[in-house]
């Protein structure tokens, strides 16, 4: 009952100064908007992860040369994220894991290993007919790599095995690459030929398979769909061939269901350093896919408490605000106050009225947080291309917050109105 | 007729700024008893204590000292909690500038003291609307205090203090900031609810033909009673 008229009177004097309440819940609605904001994306884009690097086998243990000169920038897992690739193309065919290396290795750990997934990376180039072209970067790959990247044949078919052990000039492209080069017509691009210039070389290529390409949820990509770069499949000898680089500067390794991949990663990294001791430049790593969800969990995470610690003053200062604004609106209504507690108003009413309108300063500033909160979120996962994930939790703790902030900034001038002399009141000019 | 005093004043003073070098003595020494059903009015000088008086008696300010007691209850031992309980039911405060609350609407406005009285929306609503009609307001039910004339404001506030259906009506100038005729209106809604309801009455006012008209008149100077007599309404 006395709620009910204290929410209508709080709106009421709300919408007496709309321009004045909007100032003033402000920082509120940027803290609870920037909580939700990172909320939204933060959720997505971690189960996105989570998902994508499970689905490339949670078994799976990568291997890989790194610089030794910045171990002591890397994380302690001796992962690094996105400059790995670039580093490997300034590396020396000596500084490679050798094919003896790995050989030895499947040997020693035949009972932990399942089998072995490499690629050859002969470069970044360009497909090009007349004025038609597409971006790609050709990657010799085993059978393997196709079951842990879980890539789709979505036309034609995967290599043969024939093709595979007489390195053969085919390919397996993007339907990215058929829709620049070939208008989209998938079946219309099996055994077609093309033509892919890497740097002052070009070979040609039959395309025997399209695969669907899905961009990674965690590269940010800022080029147009048509200048994209995707992998042109072609078998692990023909890349070999071409790269005249019969090492690896990189594989994955399929282990066994009950080897532990964080364990093995260690024996494996351990295993290989054994080769790199004299290595001035270049030592392994090796990370199982589990530790690198388990980073990417710990990176989100702390990056989501920086936005909240940021949210957190936002919201302090907003709830400074609405305690400021709350001190004027007193002050102005001082005659009211005084009124009231003529017409019998107890102290405890007083009290109850202003806090109330501080709450509903604060839930209505909460909520348009909310609102621009999770608009800015959803935009924000399209354009990572990461479905939205607005947590209904995060919005009831929002709620609740907001109530939170505007009890405790709205006691202090509530209980100065309470605690009004009912004669000064009156008198106030 | 015998009739026991509803309220009794004795010794009461008032000081403010207490402590300091203008310590202001503003009430020297009351002595005040007031029937039930008793219409009384207090004349006197601009700042001779009028206001301050009524204060104490509606329970708004507590005196500096002396003994008030109203319906047997000991008003200087009294709590916070417990004066305005009785603001909220004994007494209805009607004041020179109105003090109706801005924005909110003449039906709002009288329901306000039902609100911390306690009653239910429905009631506060129906008894508004009946007092509004009483004072002659039910065609203004729904304007805003911004969009009524002083005499309707005045009786709007009228309505207000009855709200509660209070057995003290106390209004200080009430007809002070409105013309002769409207202030005569005014005036003929007290007696209404003097011989009607048998309200206690007490009115605050410069007029000397209106004080004519109430039962007592009490004369106030200097924060002393200097003078009593009887009115032209006969008891
Ligand atoms: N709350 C107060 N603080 C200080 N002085 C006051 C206060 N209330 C009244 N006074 C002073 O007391 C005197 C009497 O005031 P008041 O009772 O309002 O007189 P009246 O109503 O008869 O005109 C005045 O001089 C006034 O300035
Ligand atoms: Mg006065």
């Amino acid at each position: 009952m006395m709620l009910y008229e204290n929410i209508r009177l709080a709106l009421f004097s709300l919408v007496a100064n709309k321009m004045r309440a909007l100032l003033t819940m402000l920082g509120i609605i940027i803290g609870i908007a920037s909580v939700i904001a990172i909320m939204t994306v933060g959720n997505s884009v971690t189960q996105e992860m989570t998902d994508s690097m499970a689905s490339l086998g949670a078994n799976n243990v990568t291997v890989m040369l790194q610089q030794k000169e910045e171990e002591e920038e890397s994380t302690k897992e001796g992962v690094s994220f996105g400059r790995g690739s670039r580093r490997n193309s300034n590396v020396q065919e000596a500084d490679m894991i050798t094919k003896e290396m790995i050989n030895e290795y499947v040997e020693k750990y035949a009972d932990s290993i399942t089998a072995i997934s490499a690629s050859q990376s002969v470069g970044q180039g360009q497909i090009k007919d007349g004025n038609l072209y597409a971006n790609v970067s050709i990657s010799g790959s085993s059978t393997g790599v196709f079951v842990a990247d879980d890539t789709e044949v979505v036309a034609g078919r995967f290599f043969t095995e024939r093709e595979m052990e007489d390195a053969s000039m085919v390919a397996i492209v993007s339907d990215t690459v058929v829709t620049n080069m070939f208008k989209g017509e998938n079946e219309n691009a099996i055994g077609k030929e093309i033509t892919a210039y890497v740097g002052d070389r070009f070979y040609k290529f039959v395309i025997v398979g399209v695969y669907e390409y899905e961009q990674s949820p965690y590269m940010i990509s800022t080029t147009s769909d048509k200048d994209k770069e995707t992998t042109l499949y072609i078998p692990l000898k023909t890349g070999q061939n071409l790269a005249h680089n019969e090492n690896f500067a990189t594989f994955t390794v399929v282990t066994k269901a009950e080897t532990d991949p964080d364990e093995f990663a260690k024996t494996t990294k351990q295993f290989f350093n054994a080769y790199y001791r004299k290595n001035r430049n270049w030592q392994i790593s090796a990370f199982s896919m589990a530790s690198m969800v388990d980073i990417m969990s710990t990176m989100m995470g702390s990056l989501t408490t920086a936005i909240s610690v940021i949210a957190g003053i936002a919201l302090l200062v907003g709830g400074i605000g609405v305690m400021n604004i709350m001190l004027v609106s007193i002050t102005e209504r001082t005659r009211e106050i005084g009124t009231r507690k003529a017409l019998g108003a107890p102290n405890s009413s007083i009290r109850v009225q202003f806090i109330v309108e501080s709450i509903v300063i604060c839930v209505i500033g909460g909520i348009i947080g909310i609102i621009l909160g999770v608009t800015a979120g959803i935009l924000l996962a399209n354009w990572l291309g990461t479905p939205a994930s607005p947590s209904l939790s995060s919005i009831v703790m929002s709620i609740t917050f907001s109530m939170a902030i505007g009890v405790f900034f709205g006691y202090y001038p509530a209980n100065k109105a309470a605690k009004m002399d009912p004669i000064e009141a009156l008198r106030y000019e | 007729m015998d009739k026991k005093p509803t309220m009794s004043l004795k010794g009461i003073t008032k000081n403010f700024f207490i402590g300091s070098p203008n310590e202001l003595h503003v009430l020297k020494g009351i002595d005040l008893d007031v029937n039930e059903g008793e219409f009384v009015a207090i004349v006197g000088q601009s700042g001779s204590g009028k206001s301050t008086l009524m204060n104490i008696i509606g329970a708004l300010d507590r005196p500096t000292a002396g003994e008030y007691t109203l319906d047997d209850v000991d008003m200087i031992k009294a709590k916070d909690g417990e004066l305005s309980k009785i603001r909220n039911q004994k007494i209805g405060f009607v004041f020179q500038t109105y003090n109706l609350i801005a924005k909110t609407n003449a039906i709002k406005n009288v329901e306000m003291p039902m609100l911390y009285g306690g009653m239910s929306a429905r009631k506060r609503n129906d008894r508004a609307k009946e007092l509004l009609e009483l004072v002659g307001m039910g065609e203004r039910m729904k304007h805003l205090p911004e969009e009524l004339s002083g005499g309707q404001k005045q009786r709007v506030a009228i309505a207000r203090a009855m709200a509660m259906d209070p057995s003290i009506i106390l209004a200080d100038e009430p007809t002070g900031a409105l013309d002769s005729e409207t202030g005569r209106l005014v005036m003929d809604l007290f007696h209404k609810l003097h011989e009607e309801q048998g309200k206690t009455i007490i009115l605050i006012t410069h007029s000397p033909e209106l004080a004519e008209e109430t039962q007592r008149v009490i004369t106030i100077k200097d924060g002393l009673i200097t003078g009593e007599r009887e009115g032209g309404a006969q008891l």
